[in-house]
């Protein structure tokens, strides 16, 4: 009886982007936005279970001192492929192609992105991207570390050290595609009234996002082509003893993943500037200064490499230049940290999953960044780096940060993507097991760098056994924390309770002026905006004003 | 699993001592940050919580800008502060004091080679001194390898191609682990090595005792310098093919192309390795032979000590100290304890 109940509403449907059309074509040639962020949803998602199973196995091994559950090349291709395929393969792309493709040109007002063919086809070069480097892990795998530093990845790997870097190589140019579609949309397709000072702060993040990845990912491009010429050419490039330079390689490829950093960071605090307004029913607190804040990343960003090479030799001065903007791009991140904070006081606060997920955000982030200090100080950086602290930090910041405002920005888009409610306690119950999990995982890894224990090692001194045991049971809390809302997120697009167009009374075209899922052009008639974002108290003097 | 597990890390070098200083301001900033943040997000969020789902919407805010300028000055400061230390520990950490005991260590696919400059080798093994500043200078085999003592907190990668520098100032005797902490292929977690710092009479008995056949690494420089045909060309009254290398490092020299470069140990490899690269002046290009890959890096760094020692009179290391060491040593530990180890100090009676 109650699926008819539950049918019932589905037969008088308005049509919509889902229901549009059926075929495996209306999915494989789309020019949606919407249907080609959810092809991206699934396949990240995929690859983000095959880079935690990556990451479970290694988990498994530490778990005691000798190296006895796997071979240290097996153990090191596990920690070279959990390395490559999250960083490159969900990081990257996962908010940008997932939210930002779904959200960007409805939270603008546009019928669709800028370049809808283009951004088709960056979900094929992804894809072909992925199918390449999975290939080189099923053929054997790579163990040069996601960093492939050579002279090893050049001259001394034995294993598919070219395969893997065409697969990174080639899902580059998707990130190019995605930034450039991003960046023409948001200057091209306002809908009238949307000016920039009036765009979410989604927007600001995912277009500060866009600059770094088209002006960055070309250089690991050549950066990957130049592996590729010394390994099979033997063209003296980094390897010394062909009279190159191995420093030469770290600057190139940290030029571009220091700011890939931002790429991954930026468009979870985009997210995290929409769910803490949304569920404190107030207005930002300082939106220029969050916007601003995600420009001033992007730009100190590309300036602060070098805090990657204080060991490896680089001129002390350089050191010191690179250690104090490293400290400048700090500013901005607590900048925003204040002001979502400060966004909650005299709000009304509710406790939906989105808002836990923001809640866990600031907290972790805010000990990623904090820790992040001690590794820009030069003199701390010294003991620290290449330890397990270095893991734990950018753990905070990439998983306690990222992946929770990826969390946070799934649920809270959900009903818009899917049309459908996610059951609520389930959803909280996630995202306290993900919390919890998640700190048990990584905080003990921040005393073991502070104790010595190198990363990337398969075997290591019995001292530091505690430690890790505590961290790979907090792995397999995650990992479950992980597994429930793939469960009841999928029984939710099938069975859960339709939505109405805005579950959450929030601000944003997307919520106010299409309806739950959309149809496949947005909107009926194209938004005209008069008011500012985040105007949660309906102000009067804001639709006056315009 | 339990027995060995302590909360705070040994530390065993006046290095270590300072480090934890700055490590505690640090930790200390980043828990009363992490407390006034982890505070704030739960006061707010409980005492703003909402009451009933038709509860009127709050006055909006809008911002505060002396709230803004002072959360963007507050931080900055205090990381400036962070800056400034770390940079002056850093300054410290990685500038070699000039009358330091000199070792040579050379990383190779998966292991750490030592030589002491009396001549002895070791593998995996390093023995050093209490009350010393021990400098090493890495060179690498083959790929990056990153030289790290976690109880001095120190760490240098090693990178094939260069040498580098590391110092310690070791200050209570024991073992200690030696990591190599960057990643170097299959065996890197096995690439480690214990580091045994003795007391200054135990570390002389072992200095002494452990002494091989092939005299000092200068006397095996030596050697080498006459095996590869060096020594037929670098004539010592200048009068060869080659630049006379006496008095030639630590010294300014002039290029044909009328530069004039420092002759460090950058050049020492380099004028070996790749001779064409700078060319001395007064003399022609394409006569001497590029070296690279017929040289180990081993046999490198000896044939650096060996002309290091032909250059300024403090540097060489005389081999006619040695055999009266034991007894000076047994009855002035102290004093003889420092005149063996520092080269310099060794020869300083003859000036």
């Amino acid at each position: 009886m109650s699926t008819t109940v539950l049918e019932q509403p589905r037969v008088h449907e308005p049509v919509n982007y889902l229901n549009a059309d059926y075929g495996w074509k209306s999915w494989l040639f789309t020019h949606d936005h919407k249907r080609i962020a959810l092809l991206y949803l699934f396949s990240i998602t995929a690859l983000f279970f095959v880079g935690g199973f990556f990451a479970l196995l290694m988990r498994l091994e530490l778990l005691t001192p000798p190296g006895d559950l796997v071979s240290s090349d097996t153990y090191n291709k596990l920690f070279t492929m959990h390395g490559i395929i999250m960083v490159f393969f969900f990081l990257v792309p996962s908010i940008p192609a997932t939210l930002g493709n779904f959200c960007l040109p409805m939270m603008l007002g546009a019928r669709d992105l800028a370049f809808p063919r283009i951004n088709l086809l960056s979900w094929y070069i992804y894809i072909a991207g992925a199918i390449i480097t999975l290939s080189a892990v099923i053929s054997g795998g790579v163990d040069t570390g996601w960093t492939f530093y050579p002279p090893f990845s050049t001259t001394y790997s034995q294993t598919h050290v070219v395969l893997t870097a065409v697969g990174v190589f080639v899902s580059g140019f998707s990130s190019i595609l995605t930034g450039l579609n991003f960046i023409v949309t948001v200057h091209k397709m306002r809908a009238p009234g949307m000016t920039f000072m009036r765009m979410p702060l989604f927007v600001w993040s995912m277009y500060a996002t866009s600059i770094i990845q088209v002006l960055g990912t070309p250089v690991i491009a050549i950066t990957l082509l130049l592996i590729g010429f010394e390994r099979i050419l033997h063209a003296g490039i980094f390897d010394p003893k062909l009279g190159g330079d191995p420093i030469l390689f770290q600057h190139l490829f940290w030029f571009y993943s220091h700011p890939a950093v931002y790429i991954m960071i930026l468009p979870g605090m985009g997210v995290i500037s929409e769910l803490v307004p949304c569920f404190s029913r107030k207005r930002i607190f300082g939106y220029e200064f969050v916007a601003f804040s995600s420009l001033a990343i992007a730009v100190f960003g590309f300036l602060v490499w070098g805090h990657h090479l204080f060991v490896a030799g680089q001129s002390m001065y350089a050191g010191m230049i690179f250690s104090f903007l490293s400290m400048v791009v700090a500013v901005p991140s607590a900048i925003k940290v204040f002001n979502w904070t400060a966004t909650m006081y005299q709000g009304s606060v509710s406790y939906e999953t989105p808002m836990l997920y923001a809640f866990g955000f600031i907290g972790l982030f805010t000990i990623g960044g904090l820790t992040g200090l001690f590794l820009a100080s030069m003199g701390l950086d010294i003991h620290l780096t290449d330890t397990y602290f270095v893991i734990a930090h950018f753990h905070y910041v990439m998983v306690g940060g990222m992946v929770m405002a990826y969390m946070g920005g799934i649920h809270f888009w959900w009903p818009k993507i899917s049309g459908r409610l996610y059951p609520e306690n389930w959803g909280r119950f996630a995202a306290l097991v993900v919390f919890v999990g998640f700190n048990l995982t990584f905080f003990p890894q921040f005393i073991l760098g502070y104790h010595g224990m190198p990363r990337r090692y398969h075997a290591y001194a019995p001292e530091f056994q505690v430690l890790n045991v505590l961290s790979s049971a907090g792995a397999s809390i995650l990992g479950l924390g992980y597994i429930m809302p793939i469960i009841y997120l999928t029984w939710s697009w099938f069975r859960g309770p339709i939505a109405p167009p805005n579950p959450w009374d929030a601000r944003g075209l997307e919520w106010e002026r299409a309806p739950s899922p959309p149809p496949t052009f947005n909107f009926e008639t194209t938004p005209i905006v008069t008011e500012e974002a985040y105007n949660y108290a309906n102000e009067m003097e804001a639709h006056v004003g315009g | 699993m339990w027995s060995n597990f302590s909360f705070n890390p040994v530390a065993a070098s006046t290095g270590a001592v300072d480090y934890d200083q700055l490590w505690m301001f640090e930790v200390v900033i980043a828990v009363i940050m992490t407390v006034l943040i982890f505070l704030a997000v739960f006061v707010f969020a409980i005492k703003y919580r909402r009451r009933s789902p038709d509860e009127p919407p709050p006055k909006p805010i809008y911002g505060n800008l002396k709230l803004e300028i002072f959360w963007t000055v507050t931080p900055l400061l205090t990381m400036l502060v962070m800056f400034g230390w770390g940079a002056k520990l850093y300054y410290e950490a990685y500038t070699p004091p000039k009358d330091a005991l000199q070792l040579y260590v050379t990383a190779k696919q998966w292991m750490w080679k030592v030589q002491y400059p009396e001549g002895q080798r070791e593998i995996n093994e390093v023995h050093v001194p209490t009350g010393r500043d021990v400098a090493v200078t890495l060179a690498s085999e083959d790929v990056l390898h990153s030289f790290f003592i976690p109880a001095f907190r120190v760490k240098h990668d090693v990178v094939p191609g260069s040498f580098q520098h590391v110092w310690f100032h070791a200050t209570k005797p024991g073992r200690y682990h030696l990591f190599c902490a960057e990643y170097c292929g299959t065996d890197h977690s096995g690439m480690i090595g214990w580091i045994d710092v003795m007391t200054p009479l135990d570390y002389e008995n072992w200095v002494s005792g452990a002494g091989e056949g092939g005299g000092t690494m200068a006397q095996q420089g030596e050697r080498m310098f006459e095996q590869m045909g060096c020594s037929t060309c670098h004539l010592a009254n200048g009068t060869g093919r080659g630049p006379s290398l006496q008095n030639v490092y630590g010294h300014p020299v002039q290029l044909d192309d009328g530069r004039t470069v420092l002759a460090d140990e950058a050049f020492i490899r380099e004028a070996i390795l790749y001779p064409n690269a700078k060319v001395v002046r007064g003399y022609k290009r394409d006569i001497m032979p590029n070296f690279q890959g017929q040289i180990s890096e081993e046999g490198l760094l000896q044939l650096l000590v060996y002309i290091k020692s032909l250059s300024a009179a403090p540097q060489t290391p005389s081999p006619a100290v040695k055999p009266g060491v034991k007894t000076s040593l047994l009855s002035y530990p102290k004093a003889a304890s420092t005149a063996l180890m520092a080269p310099v100090a060794r020869k300083a009676p003859q000036q």
